[in-house]
């Protein structure tokens, strides 16, 4: 507990300090008061999750609501010690990234915003009391929001920003209706909060809704390739990596609130889990612009958590504690993987932007010979988003497989099972594609416009480093990992519904036995072929294309042409828009070709709601015209009719 | 552990001979000769032995990628069972374990491939992804409805089972049948045979694996040969540990039993090669789909 408070008041200080004027400004204090309240955050949180000893605080003092109640379980504790570690890396990243070409002035007022960004997603995960809960969740929104519009001269930044905020908002008011319906007797105290029968289905499709929007759950995912690519990159690791993932926190103390789930509570979030990362996976395959990819990719992992953690719902629900067990590590471990290695990729896209001046793919490629650290980085996080052995993506993603396949082997709700199964493996297949590409087209080949790139400074580089040989690590230590989350996954699976850990044991060790296994053959081989050229003759030339000696850039696949053959197998659900002036004549003068893939949902429901909205709206400007002598008649009219109203009751 | 150990063993070892089967019926029905039955094992040897050319666009990852292919498969060999001989490496939920290490095998195949900067290689490596995705989702769904049928959902323990029953009272044959017709495009696909690709043609064009390795040579080539070969003997065991069971109770025996299924079926990819003609690329994900379809109707045969 002392570790917490130590480390919310590092960040408090830290943003006072950075919010400071003038001279001072050279001094990098923001940075410094985030990596330490986030050194402090991570001790205190794998304190609590390696000792299990949870503690509890009420102040003395209260709010106009409620008390100031603060605690932290297994469940706040995995989260917060993800955030820390996200944080401490993004904060180190990010004072690299914005040292370069910004002032001293709009980078100590970034790193108020950070510090103050990463109190209030502690004080999420912290909070015991529903009012003090709803005021961290509004400055977590509100401080987000002003790191997302840190480049806001730039167009199209503020656009996003306001998407982000009103998304945010409507989520927050779903909240608001969340909490009124739990707290019945206007106590808002989490041990005192409940409910029971149809107010608790409405409940979790509050909470569902609510907490989705921030998570970026299909279809309430817009803003997220909206905000996330206009961002600062390290902001964008910091929102993609963990800010996203509180709301996964409250959707799941919201259900810890709710005693024993309903079946079709998992169904729905099944179902929301493969919309989700199909939807997500063949936008992302579909996009130009490498932080829009990655943005996507991030609808992608949520679904894939909401799989987990729907087969974790399903199976406490019918009273499969195995089911529960595993659905729920690896939806949680996933939320941990995904935190770590998106932000590590967009930490990698960040150097990479910085190093073109670019975020279209198709103006980059053969970075990897200038950029080698963030190069070898990106193709970890790359390959360890995609599930691959032996990196950490594969541990959670096989505990969701293990859940789906234990409801088919034990012939308990099956179509969920299948549905997870299919959902899984396309999404593999076709995650796959869109990091082969993001990583091959950006890294490999050619360059494809003039490079003046090189590798950015250590404090950059460095944090990629460590969270890549996390990913590592952390797939070579399954039963580990599986154990670090397994007493969070207990606090959500109510009563004894829930499996001795053996089996989850024995699944686990197989898969670090075979993931060390592989990680050992590559070594060997490595070494085996090393052997094999010595003192052979080993020559340079060119990429050999058919026998033409004169390959330019220009002639290798870009990531369009690289991905439309999957694009253009889903064109009914993407709608991708191609302009083509084809080359016209025996001397073409010119030709161009332009495809764009605009959000699904964006284009079909929430843009035209909002036009009709806003045309809603427009006819109030009657009311509105800017003459203050108007509003003064309307301040009176309403008096006058306040005064008749009280004479006439 | 002797027989799983062996199995491991033979595959290591025979591997490669069933290639060259599959060439020598491809030779009988075009009223060849045909190349040596050993002619695979010589491409190898006299390419391991070889010096090596990189083009000077590519990184690393080209050079790494053929190690990490053939360790990949490698991994995946380690929880193959064949029939009633189990893997050496069993556990629950090994069958994820290897439709991922064959992806990580295909991860760092088009990463090299893109690596080059040749447009040819780009070509291959965008067709690989889009029809591999497919093939992953028949592959899983098919051994999804193998440990529906069963159960279990390890795959020494579905083989074993598979093979339990003996060939007399197939209980759930139906299922496996369809398994087995969904695998046998997928192996066909994976592997780069006809009719998703033709292992044979020098046009860059119409090739899809060929053409992602038209520019590793020397012992590069020969791991990725060689990691091919194992492939298809992992993907192959798989088909017929589910489609022939052949059960004789005795490990010597099922072994046995289990070496004829692969040969046979490396006969019969290479009737398939002789008397098909490659698919238009634009029919492939086709295919692929009723792969997919397949295995859909064996696990609803399965709940049915």
């Amino acid at each position: 507990m002392t570790a917490m408070m130590l480390s919310l008041l590092f960040f408090g200080a830290g943003a006072l300090a950075a919010a400071l004027p003038g001279r001072f400004r050279r001094f990098p204090a923001g940075p410094l008061a985030a990596v330490l309240g986030s050194a402090a955050g991570l001790f205190s949180g794998l304190a609590c999750l390696l000792s299990g000893d949870a503690w509890d605080f009420t102040a003395a003092w209260r709010l106009p609501l409620g008390y100031v109640h603060v605690g932290e379980d297994a469940l706040s504790a995995l989260f917060v010690a993800l955030i820390s570690l996200v944080g401490l890396l993004a904060a180190v990243y990010g004072h690299g990234y914005l040292g370069r070409d910004k002032g001293d002035g709009k980078k100590a007022t970034s790193f108020c915003w950070f510090n103050i960004l990463m109190a209030s997603m502690l004080l999420v995960c912290l909070a015991r009391d529903g009012f003090l809960f709803l005021v961290a969740w509004e400055i977590m929104a509100l401080s987000s929001f002003f790191l997302v519009v840190f480049d806001h001269e730039k167009p199209g930044v503020l656009r996003a920003g306001w998407i982000y905020l009103v998304a945010t908002h409507l989520g927050t008011a779903l909240l608001l209706v969340m909490f009124l319906l739990l707290g019945r007797g206007g106590d808002l105290d989490f041990s005192r909060l409940g409910a029971s029968g149809a107010t608790a289905s409405v409940v979790f499709l509050a909470a569902l809704v609510g907490f989705g929007t921030k998570a970026g759950f299909a279809p309430f995912h817009v803003w997220l390739p909206e905000a996330h690519p206009a961002a600062p990159s390290h902001v964008s690791a910091l929102m993609s990596g963990v800010m996203i993932k509180t709301g996964i926190y409250g959707l799941l103390r919201a259900l810890s609130f709710l005693g024993a789930p309903e079946p079709w509570w998992g169904w729905v979030l099944v179902g929301i889990g493969v919309a989700s990362g199909v939807y997500g996976v063949l936008f992302a395959l579909a996009q130009h612009d490498l932080k829009r990819l990655l943005a996507y990719h991030s609808v992608e992992n949520i679904g894939i958590i909401a799989l987990g953690l729907g087969l974790g719902v399903l199976g406490s629900a019918t009273g499969h504690p195995v089911v529960a067990a595993l659905g729920f590590c690896g939806g949680l471990l996933h939320v941990v993987n995904h935190g770590i290695f998106k932000s590590l990729l967009f930490m990698g896209a960040g150097s990479a932007l910085h190093a073109t001046g670019t975020r279209e793919m198709d103006r980059m490629g053969g970075l990897m010979k200038h950029m080698p650290v963030t190069g070898a980085a990106f193709l970890v996080g790359a390959a360890a988003i995609c599930a691959l052995p032996p990196l950490n993506g594969f541990v959670s993603e096989f505990l969701v497989y293990a859940a789906a396949f234990t409801c088919l082997s034990a012939r308990a709700s099956v179509w969920s099972g299948l549905a997870v199964i299919a959902g899984l493996a396309l999404i593999g297949g076709l995650a796959a594609a869109c990091f082969t590409k993001a990583f091959g087209v950006v890294f490999l080949g050619e360059p494809r416009t003039k490079l003046t790139a090189c590798e950015s400074p250590r404090s950059m580089t460095w944090p990629m480093a460590a969270l890549a040989l996390l990913c590592l690590a952390i797939g070579l230590s399954a039963p580990f990992m599986a154990g670090l989350v397994m007493p969070a996954a207990k606090l959500l699976a109510p009563g004894a519904a829930f499996a001795s850990p053996v089996a989850i044991a024995e699944m686990t060790a197989g898969v670090s036995l075979a993931a060390a296994l592989l990680a050992g053959l590559v070594l060997l081989f490595a070494l085996l072929r090393k052997r094999l050229l010595r003192g052979r003759t080993v020559r340079s030339s060119l990429t050999w294309d058919c026998g033409y000696a004169a390959p330019s850039a220009r002639m290798q696949y870009t990531a369009s042409s690289y991905a439309m053959p999957v694009v253009g197998m889903f064109r009914l659900l993407l709608g991708t828009r191609v302009h083509a002036d084809p080359p016209e004549g025996l001397f073409p003068k010119g030709a161009s070709l332009e495809s764009h893939t605009e959000d699904l949902m964006m284009r079909r429901i929430y843009g035209p709601v909002a036009g009709v909205l806003s045309g809603l709206a427009d006819r109030f400007r009657l009311l509105q015209q800017g003459r203050t002598h108007l509003y003064i008649l309307y301040i009176v009219l309403a008096i006058l009719f306040l005064f008749l109203w009280n004479l006439a009751g | 552990m002797i027989f799983p150990m062996l199995h491991v063993f033979l595959a290591l070892i025979a591997s490669p001979l069933l290639l060259s089967v599959i060439n020598r019926t491809k030779a009988f029905f075009g009223g060849r000769t045909g190349a040596p039955i050993l002619q695979p094992y010589l491409d190898i040897a006299k390419l391991l032995r070889k010096g090596t050319v990189y083009s000077r666009t590519t990184t690393w990852i080209f050079r790494a990628a053929p190690s990490v292919e053939l360790a990949s498969v490698m991994a995946a060999l380690a929880v193959t069972p064949l029939g009633a001989i189990p893997a050496l490496l069993p556990f629950q939920g090994d069958l994820v374990f290897l439709a991922y290490s064959l992806g990580l095998m295909r991860f760092f195949t088009v990463s090299a491939a893109l690596d080059t900067g040749s447009a040819f290689c780009g070509m291959g490596a965008s067709r690989e992804v889009q029809f591999s995705a497919l093939a992953e989702v028949a592959l899983l769904v098919g051994l999804a409805a193998a440990a529906c049928l069963f159960r279990v959902f390890s795959l020494t323990d579905i083989c074993r089972q598979a093979w339990a029953a003996g060939p007399v009272s197939w209980e759930g044959g139906g299922t496996l049948l369809l398994v087995a017709a969904s695998f046998l495009v997928v192996l066909l696909a994976e592997n780069s045979r006809i009719p998703v690709d033709d292992p044979n043609t020098h046009l860059e064009l119409t090739m899809i694996h060929e053409v992602m390795i038209l520019d590793h040579g020397g012992p590069d080539l020969a791991f990725i040969e060689y990691a091919a070969a194992l492939k298809f003997w992992i993907l192959g065991s798989l088909l017929v540990s589910l489609a022939l069971p052949l059960r004789f109770a005795d490990p010597l025996p099922d072994l046995a039993a289990g070496l004829i299924g692969l040969f046979f079926l490396a006969v019969t990819v290479g009737v398939i090669e002789s008397v098909m003609a490659r698919l238009k690329l634009v029919r492939v994900p086709q295919l692929l789909v009723v792969a997919g379809v397949l295995s859909f109707l064996a696990l609803f045969d399965v709940m049915r």
